[in-house]
């Protein structure tokens, strides 16, 4: 039995300390009567990679939105650990959201910028999290001179110059050809496996959550809810040879179903 | 055998290349040298027309004379070309401080820019020729005169342009200052005003030409009384005394100064944008 169900999961997590992040039966109605989310309920762990995986609609980008504080939820409270302040949270959204007329380094600088710190001081922060995308020698071009995949890295660079506690990634990798975003799904999990980050991340993909995630949570539409949480107990590190594997086909077998539940419902 | 089919194969290709190299070399060269032609032809024209028609130089100078009366009245029309220069140059100085402080202000406040934005329009598309006589009664200044001419007629390009730019910087990009926490200052000064960039220098061409039309009707209007006369009173002046080929010399130089101008804004723009913007990034073909 490679899959557990949301019983087991809780239990093996009510083990750890208190959660990093939790979401209390949180609810977002737009306009008074379009329901993006109804009562989600998460909890995020520290070293967690939770994938939000569902159809358009199912308020999965919501449920980012409301993590993030962008905006506000209708019932239902977040949590944060100790409170939240500007250095939590790193965030890649779908398209790599840079300044187009900032260097590499400068866009990477820009969440210190904001604390008012300098460059300078910033400047071995701004190198290494480079170096950790492979994009050390790119600190001077600017975001046109790079490829749409390059473009990404920086974008996740952004998001972890600050080293924050949690990472929200809202389908970062969609735009992108297979080939990048297979490339970019190991560079992913090798970075994390180097500095230990806890990620939330929103994908439409089965394969790109089985493969990168240790939790996954199903969600359906109209309204957008939480209908399943699986768990992929596959250890880390995860390679090609995990991607190939009978192990994977069967995660991705059972997440498949997780989601036509909430298709068909 | 190989090596002989592509020995074969290369020169046919060859021969294609050289002639889009050609070609291209030929348009390179066409941009300058058609107008160059044109203008030859036209002021031959001219000179004709005169000669056939016996045109009186003072109603239509020959080509030459307008020529030589440039450089016989150098030093007037010099002096006069610094006037309206230092005009033209001050109100587009304070056309840009003020049309980037109101689109500020625009943005920065919706209840501002409810209560202003319609009277910016009404200043821009009532004529300046219009208003000019009233503002010369009401400010004895003539140069202060001269300078609110010329702004009401450049600000407004500016205004525009830049209150557009700052609305238009990526959603995206302005989340992620929210999730960072940027305060309103850090917002303008690092999200907002470099994304106008582009459109405020838009404006800036367009207010650059304005702000010569805004100067020459000021002085149209206000004559030469404090300031000197620049160039648009020259040519009313010499008018009057039937100095055609002055007008002439005149008009000539406001028509390269305006064009100067714009060149200045051209080569302003492209060297602030090289970098980073699609306008000024020259792509392989």
């Amino acid at each position: 039995m490679t899959l557990q169900e949301t019983g087991v999961a809780a239990g093996a997590a009510a083990a750890q300390p208190a959660p990093l992040l939790s979401l209390d039966g949180v609810s977002k109605v737009f306009n008074g009567d379009l329901v993006a989310l109804k009562g989600m309920s998460l909890d995020v762990f520290q070293g967690d990679f939770i994938s939000l995986l569902g159809p358009s609609g199912c308020g999965k980008s919501t449920a980012l939105r409301l993590i993030a504080g962008l905006s506000h939820p209708t019932s239902g409270r977040i949590n944060w650990a100790g409170g939240q302040d500007a250095g939590d949270l790193g965030v890649v959204f779908q398209e790599p959201t840079l300044m187009p007329w900032a260097t590499v380094a400068q866009n990477v600088w820009l969440p210190w910028r904001l604390r008012g710190k300098s460059f300078a001081a910033m400047k071995g922060r701004i190198d290494e999290a480079l170096a950790l995308v492979g994009l050390e020698k790119f600190a001077a071009s600017y975001p046109r001179e790079l490829s749409g995949g390059m473009k990404m890295r920086v974008s996740i660079a952004r998001a972890l110059v600050t080293n924050p506690r949690l990472i929200l990634m809202d389908e970062p990798f969609a735009a992108l050809d297979e080939i990048t975003r297979h490339k970019l799904n190991n560079d992913l999990l090798a970075l994390r496996a180097k500095i230990g980050c806890t990620i939330v991340f929103v994908t439409h993909s089965v394969f790109e959550s089985v493969f990168l995630s240790s939790r996954i949570v199903v969600m359906a539409a109209r309204p957008g809810r939480v209908i399943h949480e699986v768990a992929v107990v596959a250890p880390y590190p995860r390679g090609e040879d995990f991607r190939t594997s009978a192990d994977y086909a069967a995660h991705c077998r059972a997440a498949s179903a997780a989601l036509h539940d909430a298709i068909g419902d | 055998m190989a090596i002989a089919d592509t020995a074969a194969a290369a020169p046919v290709l060859d021969e294609e290349e050289a002639r889009r190299a050609r070609a291209r070399r030929r348009e390179r060269l066409g941009r300058w040298l058609m107008p160059l032609i044109v203008l030859v032809m036209m002021i031959f024209l001219w000179d004709r027309i005169c000669v056939w028609n016996n045109i009186p130089h003072y109603i239509l100078p020959r080509p030459g004379l307008v020529a030589e009366t440039l450089w016989v009245d150098r030093v007037i029309l010099f002096k006069a070309l610094l006037i309206t220069l230092r005009t033209t140059f001050l109100a587009l100085l304070v056309a840009v401080i003020g049309g980037v402080g109101l689109a500020v202000l625009f943005t920065q406040s919706k209840f501002f820019e409810m209560s202003f934005y319609p009277y910016a329009v009404i200043l821009q598309v009532t004529p300046i020729v219009a208003i000019a006589p009233l503002i010369f009664i009401y400010i004895q200044s003539k140069l202060i005169g001269m300078l609110l001419c010329a702004w009401i007629v450049a600000f407004f390009p500016v205004l525009s342009n830049t209150t557009l730019g700052l609305k238009s910087a990526d959603h995206n990009l302005r989340d992620l200052f929210s999730i960072y926490g940027a305060t309103r200052w850090q917002r303008l000064r690092y999200l907002q005003l470099p994304a106008a960039l582009p459109y405020f220098l838009g404006g800036l061409r367009i207010a650059g030409g304005l702000a010569l039309i805004g100067a020459v009707v000021a002085e149209y209007v206000a004559g030469t009384g404090g300031v000197g006369s620049g160039l648009a009173f020259t040519i009313l002046e010499s008018s009057y005394r039937l100095n055609i080929p002055r007008v002439f010399a005149a008009l000539i130089l406001i028509a390269a100064m305006g064009v100067v101008i714009f060149m200045a804004l051209s080569l302003l723009s492209h060297l602030l944008l090289r970098k980073w913007h699609e306008s000024a990034i020259k792509r392989e073909s």
